[in-house]
């Protein structure tokens, strides 16, 4: 076994911990500290596939974005242990597990049954920046430009939506019914 | 690659950059606002208005010159360009109905105006692309815009509900497209169009991958233009959303998302068209016929107008489902002449409304010739267009796309269309009879707050296109026609 295989188990083993540990955790904080170890785990272990692009992106969006992004609900909304426990007793929880282990059934399958034909050295450097780079802004630069547009409109209308109306600004009042 | 790989071609995307650059000179200029009296406020809609009619300018000069461009993303083919003059044509006379209207439902024009651009920009770029991944982006882009632009007036609950439920359903919508292109690609292997359907060509594709991708493609499309059965967020966010808001989404929704329907369908999918075009035509009767009967039970003016928008969607979807050239053109015409007399017929909604109301009931035009005699002849020029009587644009629009089904195949089609339009023409004419022959009320009255110069100026160009693209209707399709010879040419 070399280094390689002894790191990849250890790395999963702390993202499968990691991942058990969002669902059992009764402290919302905890789920969303544990969601953080998961994706900085799969981070390292797309580094090692040679994808650094995707890595820096699951890092930037997934523990950058989102996790803060959970915290900040999970802010607004209280922290507290959860109360109910209704979906502990129905159910869900396990069809959640069947369909689980369905999804991962499906995927072994297919994984396995993947004619063992040798990575096309194309798309075995896809993952390295340079590369993403180049085809990002030279093949892709129409749509970097719309999304560009996108963000730019995602940003004016939460301004808008969000921004409080001064009271001398309000509109006229008889608008409320 | 390197760069002799790089085929950066700016033409196609001009009027979108136009846009995007006006965009943000209003945003500027806005900025220096904020402090003491607002100098350059005044400004804004003029600068919009301004940028709208060189993006227009630039539509129009190129519609000679036909090129693909962005790796086969993006075509600027003449009936791309016809839809750019669409869109901005709902544009201008959008921001000319939004100057007195919108400061009193929210003071942050700046914003509201560059959204207004760049809505349109989206709008615009859907109907160049030939990538599922650019048509993606360019309907989020118009989708999003129009999401907050329902909910601008953000102390009316209606406006709150109107822009909630168009999100959900959106964001519904969006995902069953993402899902339908995904399942295209899995099919086919390509985002682009012209490689898809070089796939289809070979036999490569999966038929019934394609058939799930290209059902939810249609589900996702077919919320935006409100067929039914995806029709029923219309009535409430038409209602809801700020008047001049509501005649932008009906007129440039409807142009968008068609032109982005022919892209698909005509580019990709050639090679399918016997399985599609019958289903497009069902769902095309469909749509009228539940628009039309249910707007004849409107009270509100604004969901009468909601309801006969699900039905023009329909007769729109004939020419699409021929996909003949002549109904595609067809099609488009019907687009531009829609552009004019539904903007108009909105802009008489905005005179009966009061002051912060954004709704009239129909009963205020009862009598309204003998009030307002120039505003009761305007609103039956739009009627009368909108039910397809003939002198006027909207009667060419119906002629052409029926026609082109005739002559298409689908006599079924034209019959179902023009016994709908009968039905349709009951509901309009009701209202020229309730003008000129009913007695005034105590409603019958225009407020003087809510006429004002530049609505006034929206009004009359409006009614000047409805007559003269009826009168003329060449003037229109020598435009697009022209550029469609050149395309010819060039192959």
């Amino acid at each position: 076994m070399d280094f390689a295989m002894i790191f990849f188990i250890l790395v999963g083993a702390l993202s499968v911990g990691a991942a058990v540990g969002v669902v059992t955790s009764k402290i919302a904080v905890h789920s969303a500290l544990f969601l953080l170890v998961h994706f900085a785990t799969l981070a390292i272990l797309y580094v090692t596939l040679n994808a650094q692009f995707l890595a820096a992106a699951q890092v930037i969006i997934y523990a950058g974005g989102i996790v803060i992004l959970i915290l900040f609900v999970i802010m607004l909304i209280g922290s507290g242990p959860m109360e109910t426990r209704a979906a502990y007793r129905s159910w869900v929880p396990y069809a959640g597990l069947a369909l689980g282990i369905l999804m991962l059934a499906g995927v072994s399958l297919t994984l396995l049954q993947a004619p063992a034909t040798p990575i096309d050295p194309e798309a075995n450097q896809g993952g390295v920046p340079i590369v993403i780079g180049l085809t990002l802004y030279s093949q892709n630069i129409l749509l970097v430009q719309l999304a560009a547009i996108l963000l730019l409109v995602a940003l004016i209308g939460a301004l808008l939506l969000a921004r409080r109306p001064k009271p001398e600004e309000s509109p006229t009042s008889n608008l409320r019914s | 690659m390197n760069s002799a790989d790089l085929q950066l071609n700016l033409h196609p995307v001009l009027p979108e950059l136009l846009m995007v650059a006006t965009a943000a000179v209003v945003m500027i200029l806005d900025m220096f606002n904020r402090k003491g009296k607002a100098p350059t406020r005044a400004l804004l809609p003029w600068v919009a208005l301004v940028g709208v009619l060189v993006t227009a300018a630039a539509s129009i000069w190129l519609i000679g010159q036909p090129v693909s461009s962005f790796q086969g993303m993006a075509i600027n083919d003449a009936r791309a360009q016809a839809l750019n003059l669409v869109v901005l044509a709902g544009a201008a006379l959008t921001v000319l109905l939004s100057i007195r209207y919108i400061p009193n439902v929210n003071r942050q024009t700046g914003e509201y105006y560059a959204l207004i651009l760049l809505v349109s920009t989206g709008m615009m770029a859907m109907g160049s692309a030939t990538d599922l991944m650019a048509l993606f982006l360019a309907l989020e882009t118009f989708s999003l815009g129009l999401y907050i632009l329902a909910g601008l007036n953000r102390t009316d609950r209606r406006s709150n509900e109107a822009a909630m439920k168009y999100f959900l359903l959106g964001a519904f919508a969006s995902a069953f497209f993402v899902y339908g292109a995904a399942y295209v690609y899995g099919a086919t292997g390509s985002t682009r169009f012209d490689l898809i359907a070089n796939a289809l060509f070979d036999g490569q594709a999966d038929p019934s991958l394609l058939a799930i991708g290209v059902t939810l493609l249609i589900a996702g499309f077919g919320f935006k233009v409100s067929l039914v059965p995806f029709h029923m967020w219309t009535p409430d966010v038409y209602q809801g959303s700020p008047t001049p808001v509501t005649a932008f989404m009906s007129v440039g929704t409807k142009a968008a998302a068609f032109a982005a329907f022919y892209r698909l369908f005509a580019f990709a999918l050639p090679s399918e068209q016997a399985t599609w075009g019958p289903v497009l035509g069902a769902l095309a009767i469909l749509t009228m016929t539940l628009g039309n009967l249910a707007a004849l039970r409107q009270s509100s003016l604004k969901r009468l107008l909601a309801y006969s928008s699900i039905a023009h969607a329909g007769y729109i979807l004939v020419g699409l489902a021929t996909a003949t050239s002549a109904g595609i053109d067809g099609a488009l015409f019907y687009l531009i002449s829609y552009a004019f007399m539904n903007m108009g017929a909105f802009a008489v909604i905005i005179l009966l409304e009061r002051q912060g109301e954004m709704d009239a009931l129909g009963n205020r035009l009862n009598g309204l010739a003998r009030r307002h005699p120039q505003v009761a002849m305007l609103m039956s020029i739009f009627m009368f267009s909108l039910a397809g009587v003939p002198p006027f644009a909207g009667f060419f629009g119906k002629f052409f796309v029926f026609a082109a089904a005739v002559s298409g195949g689908y006599s079924w089609l034209a019959a179902v269309a023009m016994l709908n339009s009968a039905i349709g023409a009951y509901y309009y004419l009701r209202i020229v009879v309730n003008m000129y022959f009913a007695e005034p009320t105590e409603e019958t009255r225009i407020e003087p707050q809510q006429a004002s110069i530049p609505l006034a100026f929206a009004l009359g160009v409006s009614a000047v296109f409805t007559v003269a693209l009826g009168v003329l209707p060449s003037l229109w399709t020598n435009l697009v026609q022209s550029g469609a010879l050149n395309l010819v040419a060039m192959r």
